[in-house]
């Protein structure tokens, strides 16, 4: 029996690494409950993720394939995922809180008669119960939920959970899950993806945003600055740049945009209204860049620069650069 | 089942229940092809609002706080109307659970354009969670003719962004999450959507009903007109309990132990240096200080 199963999310060829921050919070989960931890892959091709799974602790990972499993879609995901759940009775069932996760999640534990706890930052036993500590109102206040049946489910926030090697074996084990394909769905047209390999803003660790402040939609600086830090940073925007037209609405920050958790976040030209704040205020890091002494954000960075960003960055970004160089 | 009904709509409501199942009046009385949008819409605090936690911990404090729609919410309101519009016939109802300040949020839609409100109002919904909340949406759903369920992608208060898919389960009818983009085929049978992914975005087809989620970048939300104020408040809201809908719900999730978030404090202030100097130790420091970089 695999008391903790967690669903491993594959994306352009190659596990995320949330898939890792998941086995490595299962096996802490499943030490403490004397159980063992198993992942689900679901569609063609995901043997050979196995491997890299075990190393996280994954005793057991369960294949399921067929015909309408080819590309992602939330019914039949669904369904094989529930399947899975069933036929190895978990009692925990952990999921990425991803664009796919937020889809995926919610729909499987509806087929099993229940909610999830969705967008957890960390996650504690009580007895057999599991709780998820989560944000609320973005991030300006926490509370801890738990279900109160079984299966529980639960989502986590990408990139909060420690990832930990412990090898296990890793045994595959291939499920068959009869896929009801009569069910209404969707039918994917197109799947247009950005292959420049940037990371997603709530998977990021480094966060280059702009705000106002930029005075447009040049956003170069931003963009060497993320260049220059690697293939975990990205550029992001406050709400005011996004509704300006500067950058898309996939960028913006806040409330009402994308709740970030980055190690780094540095803050240009934006003055941290509350709506901001709620949205990036639990970055591990936050520099702020600002000609305004008085503006909000400098009461939350750790490192407040007070000067025109314009003069700053460039400097910033050669010191980057020739750091980073080394 | 011998039950007294309020109304002709609720008996056929019940037949159809009891005859046709699953059943959507959708399907069934739908001879004029107009496409019926159900909004989900709850009322959130604002997000300006300052959230204090209850000394007990038992959850925040709620004096003073105004209220407005979730933000997503709107956009399906909207999204709801330009359909209306587009199609040149159409239902837009508004769908409202939570406390009588709700009825507020309603209007503020009827206003905007929409057509009718249901309200459902129960002390039970307080602390319902979001498969208690799909539950009694789906039982209005079932009451009602629909082509497609609007809910917000998220709610910007609890922020679970579950409860659409599950409703959408509930119906066992299909879910389009995360969507920037609605195009309603000229048959009416069916929707095409662009909707976020990681990365990107997909373009997917959905027969109708369906359950729609919506997210930024959907449109930009009209704001009331004088006139739609006056309208809405002839416009009907109806008002039921979950005795009127037969649902009794039973708790999936509870939530405890609120605490504010770890008090952020300023840390080091640079002001005066030139770029090139203050450049050179800022980044010195995130690298052997913060160890970030
Ligand atoms: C004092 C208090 C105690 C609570 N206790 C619990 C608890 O113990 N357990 C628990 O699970 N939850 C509890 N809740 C939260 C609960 O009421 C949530 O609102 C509910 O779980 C729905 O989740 P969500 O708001 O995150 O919705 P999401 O899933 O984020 O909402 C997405 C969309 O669903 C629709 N929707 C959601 N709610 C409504 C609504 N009321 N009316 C119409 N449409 C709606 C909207 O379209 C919305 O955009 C409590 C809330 C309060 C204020
Ligand atoms: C319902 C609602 C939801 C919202 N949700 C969000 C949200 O999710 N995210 C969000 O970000 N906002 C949100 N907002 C908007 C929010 O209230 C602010 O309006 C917005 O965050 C301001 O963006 P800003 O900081 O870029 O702009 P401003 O507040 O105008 O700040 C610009 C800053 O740039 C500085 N500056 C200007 N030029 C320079 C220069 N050359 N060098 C250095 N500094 C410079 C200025 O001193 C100023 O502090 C929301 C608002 C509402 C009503």
């Amino acid at each position: 029996m695999s008391k903790v199963l967690i669903y491993g999310e594959v994306k352009s060829g190659k596990l995320k690494k949330s898939a890792f921050e998941l086995a490595s919070e299962g096996r802490r989960i499943a030490d403490a409950l004397g159980g063992e931890v198993g992942a689900v892959l679901i569609g063609p091709d995901t043997e050979k993720y196995a491997a890299e799974l075990a190393k996280y602790g994954v005793d057991k990972v369960f294949l399921v394939d067929g015909p309408v499993l080819e590309t992602y879609n939330s019914e039949y995901f669904a369904q094989a995922m529930a399947g899975v759940i069933k036929e190895k009775n978990s009692e925990i069932v952990l999921f990425s809180h991803s664009m796919q996760g937020k889809d995926l999640a919610p729909r499987t534990a509806a087929k099993l008669g229940t909610a999830v706890i969705a967008d957890c930052v960390s996650f504690r036993l009580d007895g057999t119960t599991l709780v998820g500590r989560r944000p609320m109102y973005a991030g300006k206040c926490f509370s801890e939920w738990s279900a109160t049946g079984t299966p529980q489910i639960a989502s986590a926030r990408p990139n909060v959970l420690e990832t930990a090697e412990v090898a296990k074996a890793g045994a595959v084990e291939k499920i068959t899950v009869e896929i009801d394909s009569s069910r209404a769905t969707y039918s994917t047209k197109e799947l247009n993806l950005d292959t420049s390999g940037k990371v997603d803003l709530t998977e990021a660790e480094i966060i280059v945003s702009g705000g106002r402040g930029m005075g447009g939609n040049d956003y170069t600086l931003l963009e060497e600055m993320a260049g220059t830090l690697g293939s975990r940073a990205t550029v992001g925007a406050s709400r005011a740049a996004v509704d300006a037209g500067w950058r898309s609405h996939s960028d913006q920050v806040g409330q009402t945009g994308k709740t970030v958790t980055p190690n780094l976040y540095i803050a240009c030209g934006i003055s941290g209204s509350i709506q901001h704040l709620a949205g990036m205020g639990s970055s591990k890091v936050i520099v702020a860049i600002n000609k305004d002494t008085e503006a909000p954000i400098f009461t939350k960075a750790d490192y407040g620069i007070v000067g025109d960003l314009f003069k700053i960055l460039p400097e910033f970004n050669k010191e980057l650069k020739a750091l980073l160089s080394e | 089942m011998i039950k007294a009904c309020k109304d002709a709509n609720e008996a056929l409501a019940r037949f159809k229940d009891l005859f046709v199942k699953p059943v959507f009046s959708g399907f069934i009385l739908k001879g004029d092809f107009t496409v019926k949008s159900l909004v989900c819409l709850k009322q959130v605090p604002d997000t300006e609002t300052q959230i204090k936690v209850m000394p007990d911990g038992s959850g925040i404090v709620t004096d003073g706080i105004k209220y407005v729609i979730n933000p997503y919410d709107e956009f399906s309101v909207e999204e709801a109307l330009r359909i209306k519009e587009k199609m040149k016939a159409g239902d837009v109802t508004i769908l409202g659970l939570g406390p009588d300040r709700v009825v507020e949020a309603i209007r503020t839609a009827l206003a905007m354009g929409a057509d009718k409100g249901i309200h459902v109002s129960d002390d039970a919904l307080l602390q319902a969670d979001p498969y208690c909340v799909a539950e009694v949406l789906a039982a209005v759903a079932k009451q009602t003719e629909f082509d497609i369920i609007f809910c917000g992608h998220r709610a910007i208060d609890d922020d679970l962004g579950e409860t659409g898919a599950i409703l959408a389960e509930l119906l066992q009818i299909p879910q389009v999450t995360l969507v920037t983009k609605i195009e309603v085929a000229a048959d009416k049978k069916s929707v095409t959507c662009e909707r976020d992914v990681e990365g990107g975005k997909e373009v997917v087809e959905s027969p109708l009903p369906c359950v729609v989620t919506s997210q930024k970048g959907l449109n930009e939300p009209r704001y009331a007109s004088l006139p739609g104020i006056m309208k809405a408040k002839k416009k009907p809201v109806d008002k039921k309990s979950l005795g009127d809908l037969g649902v009794t719900i039973e708790a999936k999730l509870k939530c405890a132990n609120f605490t504010m978030p770890p008090e952020r404090k300023a840390g080091q202030k640079f002001e005066g240096m030139e770029p090139a100097d203050v450049a050179k130790t800022v980044v010195g420091l995130l690298r052997t200080e913060a160890k970030v970089i």
